[in-house]
This record gives C-alpha cells, structure tokens and sequence, in this order.
C-alpha cells in the first residue's frame, strides 16, 4: 500500500492539496466556533458585551464565511485538483498558479472576516465582502478555472469523469454568480463601502438567483462531485449506474438556476416568478433524489462495510442527509408552506441539515479517505473517527430538531388572532418562547464542534505520523547508500 | 429582430429549447443500449490507476 502511495505522491501535485487539507480542517475549527458563540448569544444575550465587535450581526458572515468559504471551499479546492488529478491520470497544469489559488483564497477568507468585525459588509447574504475582496475572489477563481480546464485539456484519459463535470459546473456557475450578484459602485476609490447598480425588488431577485444557486453550485453540485469520486473509491465499487450520474447532472443543471425566487413568495416579486421558483424547486427533487440513490446503491451488496467502516457510514449518512434536505427544500418552496416556514428558524434548521448533514459529513468522509494517502499513511485513530461519526450525528439531530421545533411555533405564533381579529401574541413573546429551542441549539452546535476538534487532533497525529514516516524512510535509505 | 426583443416572445423560446436539449440528452443516454454499456464502462475510471484496492465489479 505504501509504495503505491509513494509512486502517487510522485506522480500527482500533492503539496497544493495537503495545504488546502489542512487550511480545511482549521477553517472548520473557526467557523464552527464561531457558529456555536453566535448560537450562544442568541440564547445567552450577555454574550454579545454590549459591544460592536462581539454582536452577532458582524459575527454571523464570520461564521457563514468561514464555513462555506473557508472549510467548504478549501475542501473543494484540495478534492478537486485531486479527482482531476486522479481520474485524468496527469498532473496539475499551471502549480504556481494553483499556488497562487491557494494564498488568494486564504487571503479572501481572512481580509472579509477581519472586515466584517470592523463593521463592514455589502449585506448581501453569503456574498457580504466588499469590492476589493470581490475583486480579488474574481482574480482568484479564474486562475483556478485556468488551473482546472488546463488540466482536463492535459488528460491521458479519453473520457472526462463525472465527478468532474460536477466540479466544473461549480467553478463555472460561481463565476457567474459571483459577477452578476456583485455589480457594485464603490462610494470612491479609497473607500471600503460601495452601493449596488441594481435596487427594489430586481435587486432581492439577483440576490437570491446568487442564494440559492450559491447553494445549488457552490454548496451541492460540488460536493456531489466528492461524492461521485469518494464514495465508488472509498466503497472500492464503481457508482450504481453512470448514465444516472449524467442525467442527474444535467437536470441540476437546467433546474437550479430557476429556483432562487422561492425566497421572495408573498413579497413585491411579480406571482408568476414566486411560482415558477417553486415549480422547478418541485421538479429539483426528481434528479436531486436519483442522486442521492445512485450514491447510496454503490454500496449495494456490500453494506455490511457500514456496520465496520466510520469513514463509509459518514458517507452514506451524508446522502441521506442530502436526501432529506433537498426534500424539505421543495416542501419549504410552496406558496403555502412558505407562509409559515419564512422568516423562521425552520429555514435555519433546514439550511443546517443540508450544511451539517450534507456538506460537512461528505468533507469529512473524503477527507479522512484522502489525507492518509496525501502522506502515505494510515489514520491515527479509527475509534476517533467512529466518536466523530457519532458526535456529529447527535449535534446535527439535535441543531434540527431544535430548529424545526421553533421554527414552527414562530409561524404559528406570529399568524395567530384573538377572538377581535387583533394578533394573538406580540414578538418578544414568541422570542421568550424560542429560548429553549436555542439553548439546544447551542449544545446541538457543541456537540458538532467537538466532533470537529477530535478530527483537527485525529489529523494533526496522521500528518505527524506519515512525516515522521517519511523522515525515517529518507534516512534508511541514505544509510544504504 | 424586435421580435426577439420582446420577453413574452423569447421566454417560452427558451424554455422549448432547453427542454428539448434535456428531452434528447436523456434520450441520448437511455435510447441505445449498446452505447449504454460503453457510458457504464466510465465508471470504472477512478480505480484504473489504483491497484490498493481489489476492484468490486458488481455494480457493472
């Protein structure tokens, strides 16, 4: 096994992936910290110190930025330049160019977290880094978008691999997203604050066309790419049915982009763009669930690896999560439910099912399967990761349930009249209602940081064990000489 | 070219056209089963420069 892996390593740019590894696993440690603070000032307000800089408005895109951007785009970054790798048997085009991706990314994910405690943000959700970072993140990923097809062009294998159709969708959608939902004025040249072109209603539609297709490219098609390449891998079976993994590829494709005006029901959004948001969310669900089961059938015949593999069980536990978020999505898109569910914490409980159990589960499945192999060595600690496994299952249960609870009551709290038509309760009674459910939150949130922590320590020991390893090796092998 | 200019006009245009293209890309993967058995032979690509694992070939 070693010398196959030592023969790898030679063979594939591994040095860009291990660093995008390891920046991974650091960014989860600080954005779910950060998560599980902000989690706690909402149930514990004295934590916010009656000060700017530790409120939750200016912690919170600390959060989001860190976790999707930071963890999630540093996971993407390390899988993708390893699948391309892998599965078009060549190396990376342009290294220094990666490299450059590399420190361009942590320098984005770094400046719009020191921006946003400084109190500056465009207040676009998930998109709240001012211009010069946006500029910045446009250099960025078109270097990595040279990187990537340059290597696709450079392949030794005929046929392009699903996995990286996926990736490529990703790279080339958040392009375009990025650009359009960033059409900004700054106020002058030397000046962080800059106004959006557009304004009203066409401004909330392009913010949420960038939403939720952040989340349809960005947060799944990606990660769908790890989980076509991870799951046949790390299963040792090739995936259930190829042609399935088109179809659903393509009619992600054609969907996604339709869907984003289900954010805005019941606001100054003309109707027949609310509906056709909500009818394709509905149609969504057809390829999203093919997905899902073409990556649960690669087990097929061999499910007892389940009951023995921590690793496989984060995989498969992840589809699932995927499976049943990308249903609750759906669910959510219609008129009627979305009168009670908006607003609500049961929008925040279902983001976090699919960041959670989704995002999170699959990173952690393919990064446990790939950074053994990045240092030519095995895991430090299988139980480690079974305690992971189990840590994160509970804290993920615990954030939704907790949030699907309040999120409920809130809708029916708010929609509530007395018998004189006046309405039944006033907020800050249904935000001293939603207490409990925060409170559970928080520990939902601990509970899925410290799953994190035992990773970061599972890693940091595999890491230490493969150099030692490999300083050993150097040695013998100059003593023999 | 006003026409084409006018939304009521291109929207529904759109739409036929990306419907299609999905309708024939489906039936492009499903409607020969020859080239079904050469698409499902992709699959086996990222285990063709691994020898590590011994290769499950029961899903295809």
């Amino acid at each position: 096994m070693s010398a196959t892996h030592q023969a790898a390593a030679e063979q594939y740019d591994y040095d860009i992936i291990k660093k995008f590894s390891v920046m991974a696993i650091v960014w989860a440690v600080v954005g779910m910290l950060v998560g599980v603070y902000i989690a706690s000032e909402l149930a514990w307000p004295f934590l916010n110190f009656d000060s700017p800089y530790f409120s939750f408005g200016r912690f919170r895109p600390v959060h989001t930025g860190a976790v999707i951007f930071g963890f999630g785009g540093s996971a993407l970054f390390a899988t993708s330049y390893y699948v391309v790798q892998r599965t078009c048997q060549t190396r990376l085009f342009a290294p220094g160019l990666a490299t450059f991706t590399f420190w361009g990314w942590q320098a984005v994910i770094v400046l719009a977290a020191a921006s946003y405690v400084l109190g500056y943000s465009q207040g676009r959700e998930y998109a709240e880094m001012e211009w010069p970072i946006d500029l910045l993140i446009l250099v960025v990923w078109v270097s990595y978008m040279a990187v990537y097809i340059g290597t696709l062009m450079q392949r030794k294998q005929a046929h392009i691999y699903v996995a990286n159709w996926f990736y490529l969708s990703f790279i080339l959608a958040t392009a375009l997203l990025h650009t359009f939902n960033n059409i900004a004025i700054p106020v002058n040249l030397f000046t962080l604050k800059s106004y959006s072109l557009f304004a009203g209603t066409q401004d909330a539609m392009t913010q949420w066309w960038y939403g939720h297709n952040a989340v349809g490219f960005f947060l799944t098609a990606a990660f769908l790419g790890m989980m076509y390449y991870f799951v046949p891998k790390h299963a040792g079976r090739p995936v259930y049915s190829y042609r399935l993994s088109i179809v659903h590829f393509w009619a992600l494709s054609f969907m996604y982009m339709w869907v984003g005006t289900h954010h805005l029901h019941w606001t100054a959004l003309p109707d027949w763009a609310s509906t056709l948001g909500a009818t394709f969310s509905i149609m969504l669900l057809l390829p999203s669930w093919g997905g899902m089961i073409n990556g649960i059938m690669t087990l097929s015949g061999a499910w007892d690896k389940l009951r023995t593999d921590p690793i496989m069980r984060f995989m498969i536990v992840a589809l699932s999560f995927y499976g049943m978020s990308t249903f609750e999505g759906p669910l959510m898109s219609l008129k009627d439910v979305n009168a009670l569910s908006h607003y609500t914490d049961w929008t925040v409980g279902h983001v976090h099912s699919g960041a959670l159990g989704w995002v999170a589960m699959i990173s952690f499945g393919s990064l446990y399967h790939m950074i053994p192999r990045l240092w030519n060595t095995t895991m430090h600690s299988e139980k480690l990761i079974n305690i992971h496994f189990w840590l994160a299952t509970i804290g993920t249960l615990l954030y939704i349930t907790a949030m699907w609870i309040s999120g409920i009551s809130q809708g029916l709290m708010w929609r509530a009249f007395d018998d004189f038509g006046n309405l039944q309760y006033s907020f800050v009674e249904s935000v001293a209602a939603m207490h409990p459910f925060y409170a559970m939150r928080a520990i939902g949130g601990m509970f899925f940081l410290t799953g994190m922590l035992l990773m970061a320590y599972n890693v940091y020991q595999t890491i230490r064990q493969g150099v030692r390893a490999e300083v050993a090796n150097a040695r013998a092998v100059a003593a023999a000489a | 070219m006003g026409w084409f200019a006018n939304p009521e006009n291109t929207k529904p245009i759109g739409l036929l056209i990306f419907f299609i293209t999905f309708c024939l890309i489906v039936l492009w993967v499903y409607g020969s089963r020859k080239r079904g058995e050469k698409l499902e032979e992709h699959k086996n690509i990222p285990f063709l420069d691994d020898d590590e694992v011994k290769k499950d070939k029961s899903n295809g």
